[in-house]
């Protein structure tokens, strides 16, 4: 029992986790080396990865300050009251149940060139839909509740009574937190931006719609590989992938890193 | 005095910029996509949602997410109970790759899937000699959908096992319990809020899973048409009406059963 039992999880984790991935890897060195290369080394391959990691970058700090300030407040802000409280906490989670594509779609009904506050902007010369801004906005609303939903519970767990002390004791907000509160939930904040750069890197519906994948425009590493897909490109499709794929597996170890120091802690 | 009187200034514009924040980037285009649908009355409104392409496009989705979150429960109990219970060699390495469908990038995992199941691939030539298809078919779907949401039930049951009193295990072995009626009676119980819980959220994310499925689902309205391509056409082909009818069916599904696992998990902490 005890060995049909393993054999079979084995089973299935090999087939389902470990052979899609070296299927990759075989998938991009179907040419040697230099297919592999050639597929990266094209500009718009470069210009992709520069692009996707310049919205990790940018997604990943802004929502770390937001995200840790809100778990703050949602925790412990006396000036919510508790229903606004309880109300607010449930819409923290609205955007795991959209759609990516939806997520694109609303950025697009909101701030798309025909509607109002759009050509607005555009009057301003700032251009949201098929532009940069846009792609950071979607990002931005699909890896929210990441690092709030790591916070939260944490701050729930330790209790005000250390914060409380501390002030009592004349610390002001500022040193409160830098002294009593962060050390507390430092490896849940690490867990939860590493958590948010996977899904920034590898976030693909809401980026498509907004950018429009346009050429050295806006297209990330996914929507390259999407489209080197559609065109039957499937080396270069492969070595982009590869290289994504390296990136999780890195976040991976990442997070079980994260997760280790937070169960010492 | 004047220190005080900075401070609450400073606090009073970090509260508004993280309340606006949040207004502006979760609360604002939810309510923008609901309005949108709305816009042009209440008429055209129920005239775009009972399209009967629409339906079909939520209707199949919710069915596919369904065969695929009971794939998941099971395989995902079955995993759970194998890295808790047992010592193996791998074990370590296993727990650490259940996460790897999280770290991965949806249209990677989807690439993935095309190339396993691709007609030169071993396992569609296997598939085409039995006299079927699995690529841009529902099978595919349903296994994009598995992979993605994978970790859902491993790891909201690995806790529950974890906590789980030895005691009443070995009280129903002394009492004479065989390991069949243990499992149902004493086991699976208190692993079943976790498997809920985790399938609900693995179904909410299957329902809106897009990079994985986009990759191998077809475009047959009713068979291989899901919710989530049928609204990314609607828009490549500037039909915002019927994008946003069918984005509409599927937020307020996708919302229902997210207040469901809320209330579910706040009833258990509190009861």
């Amino acid at each position: 029992m005890r060995r049909l039992w393993i054999g079979l999880t084995v089973a299935v984790f090999g087939l389902l986790l470990v052979v899609p991935v070296v299927r990759i890897a075989m998938g991009a060195f179907g040419d040697g080396w230099q297919g592999f290369a050639n597929g990266l080394a094209r500009p718009e391959t470069l210009h992709a990865l520069y692009l996707t990691g310049l919205i990790v970058v940018i997604v990943t700090l802004v929502n770390t300050l937001f995200g840790v300030m809100l778990s703050l407040y949602l925790v412990r802000a006396t000036w919510l009251g508790r229903r606004l409280k309880q109300l607010l906490n449930s819409v923290v989670d609205l955007p795991f149940a959209v759609s990516p594509v939806i997520g694109g779609f609303m950025i697009v009904l909101l701030l798309g060139p025909e509607t109002a506050l759009g050509s607005l902007l555009g009057r301003a010369g700032i251009n949201v839909v098929y532009a940069l801004p846009g792609m950071i906005i979607a990002t931005l609303f699909v890896t929210f509740p990441l690092i709030v939903r790591e916070v939260m519970p944490v701050l729930q767990e330790i209790g005000s009574a250390q914060e409380e002390a501390a002030s009592t004791l004349g610390a002001n907000a500022w040193t409160t937190f830098w002294r009593v509160t962060w050390p507390s939930i430092r490896w849940s904040v690490v867990y939860g931006v590493v958590l948010t750069v996977a899904r920034a890197l590898g976030e693909f519906g809401a980026v498509l719609v907004v950018s429009g994948n346009i050429l050295f425009r806006t297209q990330t590493a996914t929507t390259l590989v999407y489209q080197d897909v559609e065109n039957f490109n499937l080396i270069a499709a492969n070595s982009i992938a590869l290289v994504l794929a390296a990136g999780s597996v890195t976040l991976l170890l990442l997070m079980e890193w994260a997760k280790s120091r937070r169960e010492v802690h | 005095m004047s220190s005080m009187l900075q401070g609450r200034w400073w606090s009073w514009g970090f509260r508004s910029a993280v309340m606006l924040y949040f207004v502006l980037l979760i609360i604002f285009p939810i309510l923008g996509i609901y309005g949108q649908s709305l816009s042009s009355g209440w008429l055209a409104f129920v005239d775009n949602v009972t399209e009967p392409l629409a339906w079909k496009a939520v209707l199949l989705t919710i069915k596919l997410a369904l065969v695929a979150t009971l794939i998941n429960a099971f395989v995902g109990t079955m995993s759970a109970w194998v890295l808790i219970r047992y010592k193996f060699p791998g074990r370590k390495l296993l727990n650490s790759l259940v996460d790897l469908p999280f770290a991965l990038p949806t249209a990677v995992a989807g690439l993935m899937i095309l190339l396993l199941l691709g007609p030169r691939s071993f396992i569609g030539e296997w598939a085409d000699r039995l006299g079927f298809t699995i690529l841009f078919h529902q099978p595919a779907i349903v296994i994009a959908m598995v992979f993605v949401t994978f970790p859902f039930v491993i790891r909201a049951v690995q806790p529950l096992l974890e906590e789980m009193d030895a005691s009443e295990e070995e009280a129903a072995y002394t009492l004479g319990a065989t390991k069949a009626s243990t499992f149902w009676k004493i086991v699976l119980p208190n692993m079943l809020p976790g498997i809920l819980s985790g399938a609900m959220l693995a179904f909410s994310r299957a329902l809106a899973e897009f990079g994985a499925v986009v990759l191998v689902a077809g475009n047959i309205p009713g068979k291989t048409l899901i919710a989530s391509v049928y609204i990314f056409g609607e828009i490549e082909s500037d039909n915002t009406i019927g994008a946003t009818a069918v984005s509409v069916l599927l937020l307020t599904f996708s919302f229902l059963i997210l207040w469901t696992i809320n209330y579910v998990q706040m009833r258990r902490k509190n009861g």
